[in-house]
């Protein structure tokens, strides 16, 4: 039993930190905000070259054969920095590629995605809409139980524009053929719902960084701005605010860390313990958005103050990967209806 | 990271079950708080103790297990699990213990922890005063030095001294320097409740029983021997027992847990009279019992480590308190217009009563160990470093 990080795992987080801080500004989002694909193939290729798209690519395929537990870190950290280049999406599509029983798409597609050559989307039934189909290489996409793999010319896309300018999503236009297909039946079932659990825990984890920096932003602001001739920061009724923010979001982090335990280690509670990460995760950080929003007063209802940028993100996650009522629903159907397996305190309750 | 406990914890799991299984008692015993159940309850711990499960994490020669935290929260886990009775000597094994531990001289730890294993002494807390309360720095109880040097005069008064009508032994701060202010100036003091010129008067609570009461101190000597940690830095020694009370062992997680599975089991009985909104409420304080849960795992993994509880207590005490009301609130939304009645009554079927019971103790969470709003206070200037001035 031990609920740490590695040193390793925690030198991998700082290493992206330092790149983000350095690379992946407020006025970074902003530019791209304002460019054509609103993705970067430059922060993309440097991404890669720090590792984060080989984590989870088997060795076999160039990869280095690690799993959540050594990734979720990252994934906060780039919720830290409102960073939204297609990694979710690209991360879900490895694992479901690796596992797929016909070795051949792996083969081909997983030694680029390692290399930053290939990005991957991810269709999921929660959701009308695939997210970054338009800088995919490859799209896995879902129709009546089936798993199918398509390159961008058998697909027809039409944008979506989102609330959150860095959230790029498509609807997809497109049919099935028995050359597309790559999985049915019970392998579909589960590729699928291992997917979705997957994207879940990420955006769980990113929503727990974007709400701690929401939550910093506005402790920095009110330490800042004065009325009445004190800093605002003073007064018990922003304290408390800030604080109850901080209780959500601190609950969270043993929630997700968890649930990334959970899903590396395929633990019967996954499903359960990877919903309840990502609806602690998005109440937390729809709490820190509203409070944050609130401490910085008129100045957080600007287009100027970047404060938004990280409440769009933070809006975004919530929807993506099931929103807070499909997990709330989730979470209920197994712990009343079907009885949570471990529970009372099986041996391995908590895993 | 490893969640899945070690093939030890399980056999201790087992062992602990077993035990617990073959030696709670069959029916629950009266309220501690009720000069019987006290009673009763310090038998209880005489149980505990002979089977060596008063204090798993204490050593060996204590009566204890030489076990880590992580056992002692699987202990407590199988405890809840079987419905146990809740530990009369709390505030002497969970919080002066530990605290007597790391601050104690040898002779003290000799003299006051086996007895507290074993429950012959169960202790008191005479922290706040009437003028003291949220503001603690504020105290005016005097101990101050005689002209022997051997004994300490103590005038004043304590209120809210919890199990302070039953208890042997009581604890708290007292100001031992002369004309000292706040913080400074303080001691902590270890005293028999029956020493000449001590008098006890029990307060009758919200729910009628007499868990705490006001303490009145007149010229009473206490050795110098009972002094805990160095004189004038009892407000250091003081803060050390909050944070292990706030933060780890005063409300393990796994009394949530069971309230939590109580309240989905409630929730099942009454499923087609339950008001819609009810069914994913119950899901979500499951959730949050799991998250209150999973956050102690984390943070007894990083005392393993080497770390010391801080300011991170005050989150903890927030959020279990705030859990504990959410949930007896459900409960007692889901029994609707059968909740208000006493468990005594005859309509009092099941646990109605006791969801009732535990909704009026748990509306006092939020106020002791420090209110909620001093909490929020001590993450905003501690951990979120929100200016003071």
């Amino acid at each position: 039993m031990d609920f740490s990080f590695s040193e390793d795992q925690k030198m991998f987080q700082e290493t992206l930190r330092d790149f983000l801080t350095a690379e992946h500004t407020s006025a970074t989002i902003r530019e791209l905000w304002d460019s054509e694909t609103r993705r970067s193939s430059e922060l993309w290729q440097q991404l890669c070259e720090i590792g984060i798209m080989g984590l989870l690519v088997p060795e076999e395929y160039d990869g280095m054969g690690m799993d959540e537990v050594d990734l979720v870190l990252c994934l906060e950290e780039m919720g830290t920095h409102a960073f939204a280049e297609p990694v979710i999406p690209t991360l879900v599509g490895t694992r479901l590629l690796a596992d797929l029983a016909d070795k051949s798409l792996a083969q081909e597609w997983l030694p680029k995605v390692a290399g930053g050559e290939a990005i991957l989307a991810v269709q999921y039934p929660e959701s009308p809409f695939v997210q970054d189909a338009h800088v995919a290489n490859l799209l896995i996409l879902q129709k009546d139980g089936e798993l199918h793999a398509l390159t961008p010319d058998q697909v027809k896309l039409t944008r979506q524009d989102s609330n959150d300018p860095s959230n790029c999503l498509f609807s997809v236009d497109w049919t099935p053929s028995a050359d597309t297909l790559i999985a049915q039946g019970e392998e579909a079932a589960k590729l699928s719902a291992e997917a979705f659990d997957r994207g879940a825990l990420a955006a769980a984890a990113q929503l727990l960084g974007c709400g701690q920096r929401m939550i910093h932003m506005a402790c920095e602001y009110a330490s800042e701005r004065k009325q009445f001739g004190v800093f605002i920061g003073t007064f018990q009724a922003i304290k408390h605010m800030c604080s109850n923010a901080q209780v959500q979001v601190e609950y969270v982090r043993p929630a997700v860390y968890r649930a990334a335990f959970s899903l590396a280690n395929n633990s019967v509670n996954r499903s359960v313990n990877v919903s309840m990460a990502k609806l602690a995760a998005g109440e937390a950080a729809h709490t820190a958005s509203r409070v944050s929003m609130q401490v910085h007063g008129g100045q957080g209802y600007t287009w100027e103050q970047d404060l938004h940028l990280w409440m769009r993100r933070a809006w975004s996650l919530d929807l993506a990967w099931g929103s807070k009522q499909m997990h709330s629903q989730r979470i209920a159907s197994i712990v009343i209806d079907q009885g949570v397996p471990t529970a009372p305190l099986g041996e391995s309750w908590l895993a | 990271m490893e969640l899945r406990f070690t093939a030890e914890q399980e056999a201790f799991r087992k062992e602990a079950r077993e035990w617990l299984e073959a030696n709670v008692p069959k029916e629950p015993l009266p309220s501690m708080d009720t000069k019987e159940g006290f009673a009763a309850h310090r038998e209880w711990e005489k149980t505990l103790e002979k089977g060596r499960w008063g204090m798993v994490c204490w050593p060996e020669e204590l009566g204890g297990r030489g076990a880590d935290l992580f056992d002692w929260l699987i202990f407590e886990e199988e405890a809840y699990r079987v419905g146990a009775p809740l530990r009369v000597n709390q505030n002497g094994i969970y919080l002066l213990g530990p605290t007597l531990m790391e601050y104690g001289t040898e002779e003290q730890k000799k003299r006051f922890l086996p007895p507290m294993a074993s429950s012959d002494e169960v202790w008191a807390q005479a922290w706040s005063e009437p003028n003291a309360g949220s503001d603690m720095a504020a105290i005016r109880t005097t101990a101050f030095l005689d002209a022997s040097g051997e004994n300490y005069i103590v005038n004043g008064q304590k209120t809210w001294a919890s199990r302070g009508c039953w208890a042997d032994w009581g604890f708290g701060l007292f100001r031992t320097e002369e004309g000292s202010e706040r913080h400074k100036g303080l001691s902590m003091m270890v005293f028999p409740n029956d020493l000449e010129g001590i008098t006890i008067s029990p307060i009758e609570q919200l729910d009628r029983e007499t868990g705490f009461a006001e303490m009145f101190f007149d010229n009473v000597k206490v050795p110098v021997k009972y002094l805990l940690g160095e004189e004038g830095k009892g407000w250091n020694v003081a803060m050390a027992t909050a944070g292990f009370e706030r933060g780890l062992m005063l409300r393990s997680p796994a009394r949530y847990q069971a309230t939590a599975r109580k309240l989905v089991d409630l929730y099942k009985e009454h499923e087609d009279t339950a008001p819609v909104s009810a069914r994913e409420a119950v899901a979500k304080c499951w959730m949050k019992a799991e998250q209150y849960a999973l956050n102690t795992y984390r943070t007894v993994s990083f005392l393993k480590a080497g770390g010391k509880i801080g300011s991170e207590a005050s989150l903890n005490k927030i959020f279990w308190s705030e859990l504990d009301i959410e949930m007896h609130e459900l409960a007692l939304s889901i029994l609707d217009a059968v909740g208000e009645i006493l468990p005594y009554a005859p309509a009092a079927k099941g646990l109605v009563g006791h969801w009732l019971d535990g909704y009026m103790f748990a509306l006092a969470g939020p106020i002791y160990a420090g209110t909620n709003e001093i909490q929020r206070n001590v993450i905003a200037e501690r951990l979120l470093g929100l200016p003071r001035k």
